[in-house]
């Protein structure tokens, strides 16, 4: 069984459409990724799945129920790691875990949480102490000390170090590995193609593409070429990179120029992203 | 029942971390009627006797500022920092919540009055009333009725930042015409009758017949219905007006 089914999915804020139609559903199990920039109604999409919001329009089933309906049975087997939002200032991180699993029948032992997200050593420590990192990671074991099926996760990473958003995604990837089913949703390209099995992009309240991160590169012509002429950046995307670049570096040598910063590569998630969400730009 | 004394423990826990939030609104009205009753408990006020005077001024006064003031604040800030929507999101029930909440508050308020008739006994010689049954009816009455106002108040402030501001320019003029420090008697007439129209100067008259008069609640039903309608009127407010999610953005 799916774990979420979306179809038509409409809502509008005081007659603006955050949300225009979207279709998408996830398996069990799968790791599935709302890659859009900010403004492009991802938070919403969120809101209306763990029933913080009622939707206008469209069909919304997540795990069997519809969420605009939901009971606390349904609540116990979702996690939802907010974009926004603090916890208890006063409250050790400990205690933050021991509070939460107290509303659950069958919760995962806050110990176990504790290393889970990685925050053994601060288990004593009052949440106000904490570092914008360290109080992610918190959300994060608050959102899984329930043991939940299915998590969300609105923009886990934003705001992180390099180095930080490489632990996140190692503790995301060992949620995946304990079969949870995960949304997320992110403006980073990297966070989206390295986490997720598949991927919708999202614009202006529309999923533009959707697919695994390989079917979505596929759409585009495989190869890229960059080069500087006076100063611009020309890029041209091919299926046909010899000939191309034949004649590119041919023309370049009879008129005695240099193809300044030229560069050859495969087309990535970033130049599919870009290419879609640029594009039809107004 | 262990949802509610779950969450009952970690309001309380809440509550005492919360050390601003525990001094204004717990300390203050003891601290009040230490330094009050100090300095001019010795004399009558409106023909009552000083120290009873103000300890039924400071217990209305305390069932402001805890039961109304302190929970409005409390929640205020849980819902604009977004803590209400992630409970929300829990299998707690809301009303096991609210309920946990509620019975906090006015556990708290309950000790700190047990605590300033305490004080005038031993510190200030006024006599435990008569009618403990009709004191413990006034103290629900007025905590449950200001706690449903306090709610009912949520709806109505609209920032963390301002909230502080907004209640407490609402309660402690509300005390001050209510006689809860000294007697309105010679205040404006338009304040003396904004202040009869208010539950707080009904429930520290109560409290006075109470603890002055040894009368019981049963001969004031009037006053006991005036605190109940704004009881009530808040119940209202807070049951259409309460938000779990943040107001600001």
């Amino acid at each position: 069984m799916r774990a979420v089914e979306v179809s038509g999915l409409t809502k509008a804020y005081d007659g603006v459409e955050a949300v225009r139609g979207i279709d998408f559903a996830i398996g069990s199990g799968e790791v599935f990724a709302l890659l859009g920039p900010n403004g492009a109604g991802k938070t919403t999409t969120v809101e209306v799945l763990v029933g913080y919001r009622r939707r206008d329009g469209g069909e919304v089933t997540v795990l069997g129920t519809d969420p605009a309906r939901a009971d606390a049975r349904w609540r116990a087997r979702i996690g939802v790691v907010p974009q926004t939002g603090e916890l208890f200032p006063n409250l050790t991180v400990f205690e933050h875990l021991e509070l939460f699993a107290g509303y659950y029948d069958d919760p995962r032992p806050p110990r176990e949480v504790l290393s889970l997200v990685g925050l053994d050593e601060k288990a004593r420590a009052k949440t106000r102490t904490l570092s914008g990192g360290q109080r992610r990671r918190l959300d994060l074991g608050v959102a899984l000390v329930g043991n939940p099926e299915l998590i969300f996760l609105d923009e886990p990473t934003t705001g992180f170090d390099p180095g930080a958003r490489r632990a996140a995604w190692e503790t995301i990837r060992s949620l995946r590995s304990l079969g949870k089913t995960i949304l997320l949703t992110t403006h980073y390209i990297e966070e989206a193609h390295r986490l997720a099995d598949r991927v919708a992009v999202l614009r202006r309240g529309e999923i533009v593409a959707s697919g695994t991160p390989a079917e979505l590169i596929a759409r585009t012509p495989a190869t890229v070429i960059r080069y500087r002429r006076n100063g611009e950046e020309v890029v041209v995307q091919t299926e046909d990179p010899t000939r191309v670049l034949h004649d590119l570096t041919g023309r370049a040598l009879g008129d005695g120029l240099e193809l300044e910063g030229l560069e050859v590569h495969r087309a990535t998630l970033e130049d599919v992203y870009l290419a879609l969400t640029e594009e039809q730009a107004e | 029942m262990r949802l509610l004394l779950h969450q009952f423990r970690a309001e309380q826990k809440l509550f005492w971390r919360s050390r601003e939030l525990a001094f204004f609104t717990f300390l203050l009205p003891i601290v009040f009627y230490l330094m009050l009753g100090s300095a001019y408990g010795d004399e009558e006020i409106e023909g009552v006797d000083g120290y009873q005077f103000l300890l039924a001024g400071m217990i209305g006064y305390g069932a402001a500022a805890t039961t109304f003031a302190g929970l409005a604040l409390l929640l205020v800030i849980r819902r604009e920092s977004g803590v209400l929507k992630r409970i929300r999101a829990t299998p707690l029930p809301a009303g096991t919540y609210i309920a946990a909440v509620l019975a906090s508050i006015i556990v708290i308020f309950l000790l700190e009055a047990i605590i300033l008739i305490g004080l005038a006994r031993f510190a200030f010689d006024v006599p435990i009333p008569d009618s403990l049954a009709s004191l413990a009816i006034v103290l629900l009455l007025g905590a449950g009725s200001f706690a449903a106002l306090g709610i009912g108040l949520t709806a109505l402030i609209r920032s963390a930042e301002g909230s502080s501001a907004v209640v407490n320019a609402l309660y402690l003029p509300v005390a001050f015409i209510s006689g809860a420090f000294f007697s309105e008697s010679t205040f404006p007439e338009l304040l003396r009758l904004i202040g009869e129209i208010l539950p707080l100067s009904h429930l520290i008259a109560l409290s006075r017949d109470v603890i002055a008069f040894d009368e019981t609640v049963w001969e004031h039903l009037d006053d006991v219905a005036v605190i109940a309608a704004w009881g009530i009127a808040g119940l209202v407010v807070a049951l259409r007006g309460f938000r779990w999610e943040p107001r600001e953005r």
